[in-house]
């Protein structure tokens, strides 16, 4: 462990709001490239649903 | 040699087959190695002695930038098999890849950015580098924006492909930017073929990361490969049962 307590990792020596910005924006943009395919394949297969319910009832 | 593995690489049924059981791996390894290496460089490496704690940056920053080069030279990849072999999934990989790589690149300029602003004192210098990098991010803007913009699928592959391999020229100009001109941005730190630039306990955390972060990539886009693939093949009989068993389950 490179800090001696939890306040002093934090504080990453006064360049916090540097090292953590750059982690947060970062996660942030990891997590939209898993969430935005899903959500795609999800509407997609919503899509696919509806349509063969609709070519079923005909 | 044998040559039907690359002729059934053409294969959607195929890709989709064994695609399917090599994501959730892939997924796995991701989590595990970011995971792993994200603690691993956040709290025990050891800080920079010139740069303090701010050169953690270094840990997302380079191996996202890794991954956003060699996503690019994938495309060109992707492209000149597309355009020699006529391989449809190779336009399915390009048009899938290209958003990802735009992200990565994004990633590395802002953190480069947030990073420049304690180490050199300005968030943006149009340095080498910087600059070919910001050139690389416009590539991609380029290829999605064709693929979008043209309507006919074979004529948007070929284009995608040709603007793919024209602008990997750029890719040896990132990588040597630092080395044939004056620039703020320090040298490679981190290299496999040579006895690297920081300390083992530096270099090990980032060898994590940039294991964890092309997983990721490769998760990632076979995941928006297979919905693609399934897309186009909507009409083929194996896409059609898949999609009701896939439409029963949900």
């Amino acid at each position: 462990m490179s800090f001696s307590s939890f306040a002093e990792f934090v504080a990453m020596g006064n360049h916090g709001l540097y090292v953590w910005s750059a982690y947060g924006i970062s996660l942030a943009v990891l997590i939209l490239n898993v969430v935005g395919p899903l959500l795609a394949r999800r509407r997609y297969l919503q899509e696919e649903a509806r349509r063969l319910r609709r070519e079923a009832s005909k | 040699m044998n040559w039907t593995w690359f002729h059934k690489l053409g294969s959607p049924k195929w890709f989709y087959e064994v695609s399917g059981r090599w994501l959730p791996w892939f997924a796995v390894a991701a989590a595990l190695l970011l995971g792993v290496g994200l603690v691993w460089g956040l709290a025990f490496a050891p800080p920079d002695y010139q740069q303090g704690n701010s050169f953690r940056i270094i840990y997302i920053h380079v191996p996202v930038a890794f991954l956003a080069q060699s996503c690019y030279v994938l495309l060109a990849v992707a492209g000149l098999v597309g355009l020699v072999w006529r391989i449809k999934l190779a336009d399915v990989a390009l048009q899938c890849a290209a958003p990802i790589g735009a992200w990565m690149t994004f990633i590395a300029l802002v953190t480069g950015a947030i990073w420049g602003k304690p180490t050199w004192g300005t968030w943006w210098v149009w340095d080498a580098r910087l600059t070919s990098m910001l050139i690389l991010l416009f590539l991609y803007f380029g290829i999605i924006a064709l693929g979008q913009a043209i309507a006919n699928r074979d004529s948007a592959a070929k284009a995608c492909a040709v603007l793919a391999i024209v602008g990997v020229v750029n890719i040896p100009i990132i990588k040597y930017s630092v080395e044939w001109w004056n620039s703020l941005h320090q040298p490679a730190t981190f290299t496999l073929t040579e006895k690297p630039a920081m300390p083992m306990e530096m270099w090990l955390p980032m060898l994590v990361m940039v294991l964890g972060i092309y997983c990721f990539f490769a998760a990632v886009l076979l995941l928006r490969m297979r919905l693609e693939v399934l897309r186009r093949e909507a009409r083929s009989s194996w896409a059609k049962s898949e999609i009701k068993a896939l439409v029963g389950a949900a």
